[in-house]
């Protein structure tokens, strides 16, 4: 049945996200990963649909500093990805990165960003470039709902709009800036509604359902390389983790997480597989196999040679 | 073909941006104004005219203008960005020294931001506090990035030209006061040298003045007048403060035994300072102190009394010098008109 493959797809590349989240919650607590950490865990559906439809070869994301999950679902390798949170040799940006600043250049994924915002305009400005170099790619900017109020993202998206650039600028609204509710943040929490005064099109999507955001992704690009320019979709989803590892998450009111626990997507999408038929069993093997992946990948990473000092001063100027 | 023609300052970096638009077809040109309308002060006049969509406006967005050009440079595009005060940039400062900077070190050399920001800054009369600023130190102050004044019409042409060609984000600073004060013979398509590189405006015995800028057209006015007086200065134009090329300084230093460091930005937390730095780390044995001219801890007033009474003049660059040559040894105090120190630095190194 070619829809449950489908959603079967969608269903691991989630638990990837969720079980490299977890197995990086593990080399936190153990001190072998060190520093401020971000965790994605709730918000899996949006990288998972938005990567399922990007053209990856030619197409460029710009995700936030909670980018563990978009660097997977742009299928770089997790080995990769522990070895860089491990600061080792191996790591995909050598320890250069870290957690909040991985780049994927050759998965399509141009780096996190621990700017909030600062994404945005380097997006406009790849697809900039694509307006003049006929590759027809694609750039998608994403970023939390709390990036919307930067300048730097009010200037992308005029500047995006005014020149029809190739953008799709895609917030993930996990309904928290920081610690901070964004409800108390804005006049106006409906965000998608702002594409409306850039003269473009804005929607409001199921961001726990990756095939929702799969097709609205998938719509907002074909719009974008057509030459219609941007589009603005804000996908409606949330954290079940902390800001960062760590954080008590006081703010959120009683009953806040329960419903954040009851909404995300790997529950729901594993409820809607089995009612289209799928078996428990066969779901159970899915999600042991990737865990298998992570945990051979983490115990790689983890028996890798540290990044070599002598090569920190490499690659500052060409 | 090379071939000189006598051109304004503005007009050469026009002669270079047209260079660099016809010969790279990956080059942008972009800015507030600079498409339709020329650009402010007239510079980019006629360019998109020639090259249309490769040179265009942009909203006043220097922050969409700077990560625009981060990521079209990303994307092998070689953007060139105008932000049209230097004091603008502080507005998107992210995007040179978060992003643009950052883009080779952390991909280990995988991606790369060939950008080039043009901008231009320092006082003029009349202009404000926003609008008068020195802001080099700033930018030579992040690795990652590199960054010239070009203060001759022939370095507004050669300077520009490098930057571009240059695989490295790249600030020139230019300057609006030389843009139309007269014209120069300018050799037009000559070799695009790499960057860096300082350059001696007058060779001379007694003492070492490094400068950049405009400020330069001062100091050299300073050390004609001094010439006069018996005392021979040689004023070295750095032309790239990042790149530094420290061994012209050092070895001028060694000849004359003598530093003077003249810019018009501030002078607390400036490139002078590094300079007198990196001579005396280097052990270079001096005659008497070293001496730093700069703008003294203060805003910038508008009134063109006020400040030219911080801006340092020919005669305060001139003073300075003078003292420095007549220093008898490590005491010898120099003091500002205004009441500011001069900071005379290394008491005790003779």
């Amino acid at each position: 049945m070619p829809e449950t493959a489908a959603l079967l797809a969608h269903l691991e590349s989630m638990w990837r996200i969720r079980s490299f989240e977890e197995e990086v919650t593990r080399l936190r607590a153990a001190g072998d990963i060190v520093g401020s950490v971000h965790l994605c865990n709730g918000q899996e559906a949006i990288y998972t649909g938005a990567c399922a439809a990007l053209d990856l070869t030619r197409d460029a994301v710009f995700p936030t500093y909670r980018g563990h999950g978009w660097t997977l679902a742009c299928g770089a390798p997790p080995h990769t990805l522990f070895a860089e949170l491990l600061g080792r040799a191996t790591g995909i940006n050598g320890g250069r990165g870290g957690s909040a600043y991985l780049t994927a250049p050759g998965h399509g994924m141009y780096g996190e960003n621990s700017i909030v915002g600062a994404g945005a305009p380097i997006a406009a400005g790849a697809a900039l470039a694509a307006t003049f170099d006929g590759s027809g790619r694609v750039a998608l900017a994403a970023f939390g709902d709390g990036a919307m109020n930067q300048g730097a993202v009010h200037e992308a998206m005029n500047f995006a709009a005014v020149r029809s650039l190739p953008v799709i600028f895609l917030v993930e609204n996990n309904h928290y800036s920081e610690l901070t509710p964004i409800a108390d943040m804005v006049r106006v929490d409906r965000l998608f509604k702002r594409a409306s005064a850039y003269g473009f099109p804005g929607a409001r999507i199921d961001g726990n359902d990756p095939e929702a955001v799969r097709q609205a992704v998938a719509e907002a690009a074909r719009r974008a390389r057509s030459g219609a320019g941007p589009v603005l979709l804000e996908a409606m989803t949330q954290r079940i983790v902390g800001h960062y590892i760590g954080d008590a998450q006081h703010y959120r009111p009683a009953g806040d997480l329960d419903a954040a626990l009851a909404a995300e997507p790997i529950g729901r999408l594993t409820r809607e597989l089995l009612a289209l038929g799928a078996t428990q069993a066969e779901l159970d093997e899915l999600t042991a196999r990737v865990d298998r992946e992570i945990a051979d990948a983490s115990a790689r990473a983890l028996a890798d040679p540290l990044a070599d000092p002598s090569t920190v001063l490499e690659h500052l100027y060409a | 073909m090379p071939e000189t023609k006598n051109l304004s300052y503005a007009e050469s970096v026009n002669a270079a941006l047209r260079r660099a638009l016809a010969e790279r077809p990956e080059t942008l040109l972009f800015g507030e104004d600079v498409g339709a309308p020329g650009g402010v002060f007239g510079v980019t006049k006629g360019l998109r005219k020639e090259f249309g969509e490769r040179v265009f406006d942009t909203p006043i967005s220097e922050s969409a203008i700077l990560g625009g050009a981060v990521g079209a440079a990303v994307f092998g595009r070689r953007p060139i960005a105008e932000i049209m005060w230097a004091d603008f940039s502080l507005v998107a400062f992210d995007q040179l020294v978060n992003q643009a900077a950052n883009v080779r070190y952390v991909s280990r050399g995988a991606l790369s931001a060939p950008l080039t920001v043009r901008t231009q800054q320092g006082n003029a009369p009349g202009a404000c506090a926003q609008h008068s600023q020195s802001l080099e130190a700033l930018f030579a102050h992040v690795p990652g990035l590199r960054v010239c004044l070009p203060a001759t019409h022939q370095d507004a042409y050669d300077l520009l030209l490098s930057a571009i060609w240059c695989d490295d984000p790249v600030i020139v600073i230019e300057n609006r006061t030389l843009y139309h004060a007269g014209k120069q013979e300018v050799r037009l398509g000559g070799e695009v040298r790499p960057v860096g590189g300082a350059a001696v405006r007058r060779p001379g015995r007694d003492v070492t003045v490094l400068t950049w800028g405009a400020l330069q057209h001062r100091v050299l006015e300073a050390a004609d007048r001094l010439a006069a007086d018996g005392i021979d200065a040689e004023v070295i134009d750095a032309r790239w403060v990042r790149p530094l090329d420290l061994d012209a300084v050092l070895a001028s230093v060694r000849r004359t035994g003598r530093l003077v460091v003249a810019h018009e930005a501030h002078t607390v937390g400036g490139v002078g300072g590094e300079v007198l730095a990196a001579v005396a780390e280097a052990g270079v044995p001096l005659r008497c102190p070293p001496v730093r001219v700069g703008t003294p801890d203060t805003r910038i007033p508008a009134a063109p009394g006020l400040a030219a009474a911080v801006i340092p003049s020919a005669e305060v660059i001139a003073e300075a010098i003078t003292k420095s040559v007549r220093a008898q040894g490590p005491s010898s105090k120099l003091v500002h008109p205004t009441g500011f120190d001069l900071v005379p630095w290394c008491a005790g190194m003779s």
